[in-house]
């Protein structure tokens, strides 16, 4: 089953002399339960194209449909929707709210799914549970380490159960411990079958996708399956 | 997402920066307390000056001669003592005053007002005999030498020592203390109230003022209703009375009365209010700058918190919301505690003011303080609210 199609999705900035193609026509199909990686040289518009499948941007021109709904007709509502439903995102600069419990980050896309207090509570543990954080709810961000930080992030992109798990570089500001405790946990995921898309320019990162993509000066250059590298 | 969640959120944010929201609080309930004392202030003022007014008496008309004029004589305070052409006139007491030294073994008080007139002067200019007994019609056509004096003479004199059948020098003369006025309320202004001395009209011109004409003529009406009424019919008898000399337009006498007299003097004490008010305005108006900055930097300050809630999914609504609430809740509660400063402040008394709080400053110092935070509160929240998250997250 497709989660994602893209077709001959663009995005340019600005205008007249100034004018960036960050892509120039991408089109990919990427099926429930895959794990991809997404390489590229800076600039390649990886981020871009990560901004615009998180429902975070939106392409100057082409089509983008999510589970089968096409994301680009979509009002402000109905993205803020989409966002908080089908997407989880984890980001390189962890974006936690400071000064906000790991619980409180964790349920907040529950909170705003609506769910009641005690079951997002609920809910909000076993996420933390799971990426090895149970006894750190209570902490703020500040009180936490990188790798720590990161873990409550991916803690929160799961919790709402998206369709698509999204990570734009999310081992960038890790040392090379916590980029394990990361890649175990998105390995975990992918054994449970949860489709994953990772940005990456860490080769051995890329490594354990089951298909790797890469991207040059706004286009696809090469896009193949590979044999998972297990550690 | 419910509202009361939302509410939680928005205290979770004001929690989140204790400081800085307590310090937004601050400006407010400065601002907030600053309107509504100072306003209080100057309404305090104004009652003070209108209760001194009445203390003088309602029902009074005074007649003075204009700029040392000899129109008041003894046949002119005869003549307004008719019935048939003045019969809302129920007293008429001719006044000869003077300043004098008084003198008790040794001591000398200087008196502002040392007044020569007739028993109904008691009644008319409202001070009342508290000890002993004010002199009588017989002590005025006898001449008798008996003196009525006020509380504050009564404490110089004859520090606790009973001042009735004392006798006292003035100005050569000996009088006999014969009774104490009762306290005034007049604690600020010009002249002390309680610094008089009351003696027979008879006895004062024949000791002190000699047989010029009066100084002023008291007048007493029916009923402070009747006010007006006395007063045609004075100024009727002293036109037939006095006249004028032809090349003068102006009257050489003057005709007032205490609502007059309040009527200006309240007039006078509005200005100050409203300079009160005035300036406490522009310290609310400060306030509400303060206000502004912090909600402007707060807001700012938090758009990438506002892109990262986006991306989680949260709806411009449920954003717009907690910063609408975070900024009523500030200024509410700021405003409250102004509010109840003020309260607390206006039983004190201010540069010898007891302040009176006017309800309606109450209501638009709060309001506009709450509309302020609300204003600039949303109007960058919806800004912020309003961006693309991409556009949100990156900005720095």
């Amino acid at each position: 089953m497709t989660v994602l199609d893209v077709r001959g999705v663009t995005k340019v900035y600005g205008e007249g002399a100034a004018i960036v193609h960050a892509l120039r026509g991408v089109s990919l199909t990427v099926q429930r339960g895959e794990y991809v990686a997404i390489m590229g040289s800076s600039g390649s518009g990886k981020s871009t194209l990560m901004n615009i499948l998180g429902c975070l941007d939106i392409p100057s021109a082409g089509r983008y449909l999510l589970d089968g709904v096409d994301v680009s007709r979509l009002n402000d509502r109905q993205l803020a929707l989409v966002r908080n439903r089908r997407i989880g995102f984890v980001f390189q600069s962890f974006n936690l709210i400071p000064r906000t419990s790991a619980l409180a980050n964790v349920e907040l896309p529950l909170a705003y799914a609506g769910v009641k207090s005690a079951e997002r509570r609920r809910r909000a543990r076993v996420a933390l549970d799971m990426v090895g954080l149970a006894e750190r709810a209570d902490h703020d961000p500040n009180q936490l380490s990188g790798g720590q930080q990161q873990r409550v992030a991916v803690a929160r992109a799961l919790v709402t159960e998206p369709a698509l798990l999204l990570a734009d570089e999310p081992t960038g500001n890790l040392d090379s411990r916590s980029t394990e405790d990361i890649l175990g946990i998105l390995d975990d995921l992918h054994a449970a079958g949860r489709t994953i898309l990772l940005i990456t320019h860490e080769v051995d990162v890329a490594a354990r996708a089951s298909r790797l993509i890469r991207l040059f000066d706004g286009q696809i250059a090469s896009d193949v399956q590979q044999e998972r590298v297990l550690t | 997402m419910s509202v009361f969640e939302v509410l939680r959120f928005a205290v979770r944010g004001i929690g989140a920066n204790k400081l800085r929201s307590g310090l937004t609080m601050l400006g407010i309930l400065i601002g907030v307390a600053a309107v509504i004392l100072l306003v209080a202030v100057g309404n305090g003022s104004a009652r003070e000056v209108a209760e001194r007014i009445e203390a003088l008496g309602t029902k009074t008309l005074t007649v003075q001669g204009v700029g040392g004029s000899s129109v008041l004589t003894a046949e002119v305070a005869e003549a307004l003592d008719d019935p048939v052409l003045a019969p809302d006139v129920t007293s008429v007491s001719p006044v000869a005053s003077t300043q004098a030294t008084l003198t008790y073994q040794g001591t000398d008080h200087s008196v502002q007002q040392f007044v020569g007139s007739t028993p109904s002067y008691f009644g008319a200019s409202n001070s009342p005999v508290g000890t002993g007994s004010a002199f009588t019609e017989d002590d005025l056509t006898q001449g008798r030498r008996v003196v009525v004096i006020g509380q504050t003479v009564a404490e110089e004199l004859f520090p606790g020592v009973d001042p009735i059948g004392k006798e006292i020098t003035v100005s050569g003369a000996l009088f006999t203390v014969v009774g104490v006025l009762d306290e005034k309320s007049s604690a600020s202004g010009f002249m002390d109230a309680n610094d008089v001395a009351i003696a027979p009209l008879t006895a004062v011109r024949q000791a002190l003022t000699g047989y010029g004409p009066f100084s002023s003529i008291i007048v007493e009406a029916r009923s402070p209703e009747k006010v007006a009424d006395a007063q045609s019919e004075v100024s009727l008898i002293l036109s037939q009375r006095i006249e004028t000399t032809g090349s003068s337009t102006s009257q050489p006498y003057r005709i007032q009365n205490a609502s007059q007299l309040l009527e200006t003097q309240t007039e006078t004490a509005d200005t100050f209010t409203t300079l009160l008010g005035a300036v406490a305005g522009i310290s609310l108006l400060v306030g509400g700058i303060g206000i502004t900055n912090i909600m402007l930097v707060t807001v700012t300050e938090r758009t990438r918190e506002i892109g990262i809630r986006k991306a989680l999914g949260a709806p411009r609504r449920v954003i717009l919301t907690q910063f609408l609430a975070e900024a009523t809740m500030l200024s509410l509660l700021g405003g409250g505690l102004g509010v109840a400063a003020a309260l607390i402040g206006s039983n004190f008394t201010i540069v010898g003011v007891k302040p009176v709080i006017v309800p309606s400053s109450i209501a638009l110092a709060l309001c506009v303080s709450v509309a302020i935070g609300l204003f600039f509160g949303s109007v960058p929240a919806n800004r912020a609210a309003g961006l693309r998250p991409i556009d949100a997250l990156r900005y720095e």
